[in-house]
């Protein structure tokens, strides 16, 4: 069903996977994958993490070579030894991070390793060539690149566009995109969508792979559904829906996620009034920000990254000193007291990159225990560590918040993202706090963990801790919070009542300031 | 993006010899030394080739002169000193700080406590900690000189401690001269200080057969206890290693990652304070002189990355070390040059890094797969959603 009759009538696939198997220590990444690729189609590829699309991609772009199997690409059978086979074969990639150097021009960035050379004995760049080409890819499929413009001074939407415009310079005909809108707003994602739609029409051939299903159903000519390794279906997306797409990627109905009543007046935990800091070493800064969190509610913080988020935390946690306002929690003001202080007072924290700020990965996984809660009286006694007790804690919180892990002897760095973000969850909560602050709880995690972590931050609130939820998943801010509070440039511009917001309205705070 | 450039990962290739990841059983790092030694002696057999050696005449001239009851002896003792230096910058690694200060801050704090010892007459259940006390507060004092810049100017520790020591040079050349702290001797040109109180003379432990072994061996060894305890057992350990391994991870969790460099450096300092005592406290002349023992802070630092940061581990390299000095001599003997014993210690360092990132490399995989085929097995027995953890864990930590 995959095959599709081209313009000129022949039947043929751009791309063509057959039997691909590959195999890392102790796990079959891909298990004999076939993917048929109509040419002139967007043909997404879903899965969940861990799945073996990220593989798959790898074998299609040239960085990994398949234990078996065969491919095709324009019904000719290739071999990629390197990223540049399959660039000569007319394969390009979009990375999920982009690969530009910002002190350069976009022109610098397009040309960097395939520069055009004049044809004279010295070998000059042929710079005005190569603007004129970049003007006519640009036009062509309308994606309103300037060559001169400096990478510095664009937006995230348009840095997307310039590596495309990068794969395109260097002859693409079939692209694969990875997570092209996970770093970008509501409107920039739409808008993005719509012009890879119209590479298509001009014969491009797209390979997406993407975690919002909404996205995939909306753009995709074919879908095909990886499961641990395997293609579990192959659909269309005017026979399914997103519900169907995550129950096929997940294997199993996701499980319920516990009712709570939303929206509720409840007493008072949190209050930030008139909130601004220095910049942060991230180049961040609060300004006036005002906020309020009450004992059992979930507060969500939407905005576009970089506007605050980050700072926010540390402010709250007392790592990035205020210039001016206050942080209030249960009545008592915070000014003047240590971070460690309000860990043991009351101050839960996950922090948003789990590999650098929530474990010890070269560490046994039962250290990471200590991390935050060097002060609980249960694991430490003054300046001693209570090893005994510490482990013990550790292998409750692996057996409460279901961390697949077969000992808590292995260091961190064997556990898969989402179990280890279960620990983290786990172990915070644990310590029963009066404020959880979790920032992108879910980022990068599983179906399962992420139900999971749910569940738990649902039930955390239902005993009265105060949840400050920061994620750039909006599904997740509105399945969540009560209240969804904007951030744009360090200060909170929108309070929104989650249960009847729409993605639209939460999109316009965003960017409403900004313009 | 910086993670790619080429500093970035040269850092990160540094930090990893410093301060490895450890391994987790006895038996990997019994595979690890294996390796080590295998490699060591394959280099060691090509250098007596090319000499045109054979190592039965090796074997038996370090036999004959270097394993007398004397030399096992003389070791231990030299042992204590670079034991005592390599715990020194182990701490500092763990932090990955290079205190290359060890050199001045020993120097300074043995020349305090020679000073102090022959001015001050106490008995000598006073007297020795009195001298352990000074130098290490001198030695402490200095070394705080460098983590106060770190800390607040963000001076690179090396460059400071290497300028450092030529300064602690000139101070004890200044205060050595004989008007000042120093003392003229009949008939020789040796600038030292006066001869210490007797009560400061620490008792050596006589061992029926070999020799004397400084009485503050046994100090060194428990210096080498309360390293294990420290890092093991309490929450500054704890701290030091969550603010060297994840600083923001420490930050957050309430460790000032900067008092934390303050304190390791003068930490690593105090403890460099303690490598000159054994021979001023213990050998023949009781005096700090020009011809008292220096450079050790590099001696200190290769035994720290030989014996991974590990009380034990640092006790093994430092023996060794004085073994492989210990068998210059005989080596000449047989017309080997001495240079030969620095090749031999600079591929035992090679060696040990490369084959402790060889074996960790392999456990770390068979963790890997371990945590996956459990987490699999569970999927598969509670029909939880599927976990294959073929791409995640693997690639989030590249």
């Amino acid at each position: 069903m995959t095959e599709q009759t081209t313009p000129s009538g022949s039947t043929a696939t751009a791309v063509e996977l057959d039997g691909i198997t590959k195999t890392y220590p102790g796990v079959v990444a891909n298990d004999a994958v076939t993917l048929r690729v109509a040419p002139g189609t967007v043909h997404a590829v879903v899965g969940e993490n861990g799945a073996g699309k990220s593989t798959l991609m790898k074998i299609l772009y040239g960085t990994t070579r398949p234990d078996h199997g065969t491919i095709r690409v324009d019904g000719r059978p290739v071999s990629f030894s390197s990223p540049a086979d399959a660039i000569g074969a007319g394969i390009g990639m979009v990375f999920q991070h982009f690969k530009l150097a910002e002190n350069l021009t976009v022109l610098d960035n397009v040309i960097l390793g395939a520069e055009p050379m004049r044809r004279s004995r010295f070998g000059a760049i042929d710079r005005e060539a190569a603007a004129e080409r970049i003007r006519d890819l640009s036009e062509r499929y309308g994606l309103d690149v300037d060559p001169d413009a400096l990478v510095a001074d664009l937006g995230v939407g348009r840095r997307q566009r310039v590596e495309l415009v990068k794969v395109l310079y260097r002859g693409a005909r079939i692209l694969i995109l990875d997570e092209p809108t996970a770093l970008l707003t509501v409107q920039e994602s739409a808008d993005l969508l719509g012009r890879i739609r119209g590479l298509c029409a001009d014969g491009l051939t797209v390979v997406f792979i993407s975690h919002h299903l909404d996205e995939v159903v909306g753009i995709s000519d074919a879908i095909t559904v990886m499961r641990r390794g395997r293609v579990v279906a192959d659909v269309r997306p005017g026979e399914t829906d997103t519900h169907e797409l995550a129950v096929l990627m997940v294997g199993a109905e996701p499980a319920a996620l516990p009712l709570r009543a939303r929206g509720a007046v409840r007493p008072p935990l949190l209050a930030l009034d008139r909130v601004s800091t220095g910049r942060s070493p991230g180049g961040g800064r609060l300004d006036q920000l005002g906020l309020e969190v009450g004992r059992g509610e979930i507060v969500g913080v939407a905005g576009v990254e970089g506007n605050g988020q980050d700072e926010l935390v540390d402010a709250l946690l007392g790592v990035l000193p205020l210039t001016s306002g206050s942080v209030v929690l249960d009545g008592e003001d915070l000014a003047g007291r240590s971070t460690a202080d309000r860990r043991v007072g009351g101050i839960g924290c996950i922090p948003q990159d789990r590999q650098r700020e929530g474990v010890l990965l070269d560490e046994p996984l039962w250290r990471s225990q200590l991390l935050g809660h060097l002060h609980d009286p249960r694991l430490t006694r003054g300046r001693w560590i209570k090893v005994g007790a510490v482990r013990r804690a550790a292998e409750t919180v692996v057996a409460t918040s279901d961390v697949r892990v077969p000992s808590i002897d292995l260091p961190a760095s064997a556990l898969s993202g989402g179990n280890q973000q279960k620990f983290i969850v786990g172990r915070e909560l644990d310590a029963e706090p009066d404020l959880l602050v979790a920032a992108q709880p879910t980022r990068g995690v599983d179906v399962g963990a992420q139900r999971a972590i749910w569940t738990r931050l649902i039930g955390a609130a239902e005993r009265g801790t105060g949840v400050l939820l920061i994620s750039a998943d909006l599904e997740e801010l509105l399945t969540l919070s009560d209240r969804i509070v904007v951030m744009v440039r360090g200060t909170v511009v929108a309070v929104h009542e989650a249960e009847t917001v729409t993605v639209a309205e939460i999109g316009r705070s965003m960017t409403q300031a900004v313009a | 993006m910086s993670a790619g450039t080429l500093s970035g990962r040269l850092d990160a290739l540094v930090r990893r010899v410093v301060s490895p990841p450890r391994l987790t059983s006895l038996a990997l790092h019994l595979l690890a030394v294996g390796i080590a030694l295998v490699f060591a002696v394959i280099v060691l057999a090509g250098i007596l080739a090319a000499y045109g050696t054979a190592p039965s005449a090796v074997i038996e001239v370090v036999g004959e002169y270097a394993l007398t009851p004397a030399g096992w002896v003389a070791m231990v003792n030299k042992g204590t000193t670079y034991y005592l230096a390599g715990l020194a910058a182990a701490i500092g690694f763990r932090m990955y700080l290079f205190n290359i200060g060890i050199d001045g801050q020993y120097r300074l704090g043995v020349f305090a406590a020679a000073v102090v010892g022959a001015a001050v007459g106490l008995p000598m259940v006073l007297q020795i900690p009195l001298l352990v006390l000074t130098a290490c507060v001198v030695a402490g004092a200095w070394a705080a000189i460098a983590a106060h810049l770190k800390a607040s100017r963000g001076v690179s520790e090396v460059i400071s401690t290497i300028m450092l020591n030529a300064v602690a040079t000139g101070v004890i050349a200044f205060l050595i001269a004989p008007e000042r702290f120093g003392a003229a001797e009949e008939g020789s040109n040796n600038t030292q200080t006066a001869l210490m109180n007797e009560s400061g003379w620490m008792p050596a432990i006589h061992v029926p057969g070999l020799g004397e072994v400084y009485g503050f061996t046994v100090v060194a060894v428990l210096v080498g206890v309360l390293f294990w305890v420290v890092t093991e057992r309490t929450r500054f350990g704890f701290e030091q290693r969550a603010s060297g391994a994840a600083p923001r991870a420490a930050l957050l969790g309430g460790t000032d990652p900067r008092r934390m460099v303050v304190l390791t450096m003068v930490a690593s300092g105090v403890v460099a304070g303690l490598v000159g005592l054994p021979e001023l406290l213990g050998a023949t002349s009781h005096r700090y002189g020009i011809s008292f023992p220096a450079g050790l802070a590099w001696v200190g630092l290769s035994i720290a990355i030989v014996g991974r940061n590990h009380p034990v581990g640092v006790a093994l390299g430092a023996l060794l070390w004085v073994f492989l000095e210990r068998c210059a001599l005989p080596l000449d003997l047989i017309g080997i040059p001495t240079e030969v014993v620095a090749v031999v210690q600079a591929t035992v360092v090679l060696a040990v890094v490369t084959s402790y990132e060889l074996v960790h490399g392999m456990s770390e995989r068979s963790a890997r797969r371990r945590a996956a085929a459990f987490a699999r097995g569970r999927a598969d027995t509670t029909e939880a959603p599927a976990e294959t953890a073929a791409e995640s864990p693997a690639e989030e930590h590249a």
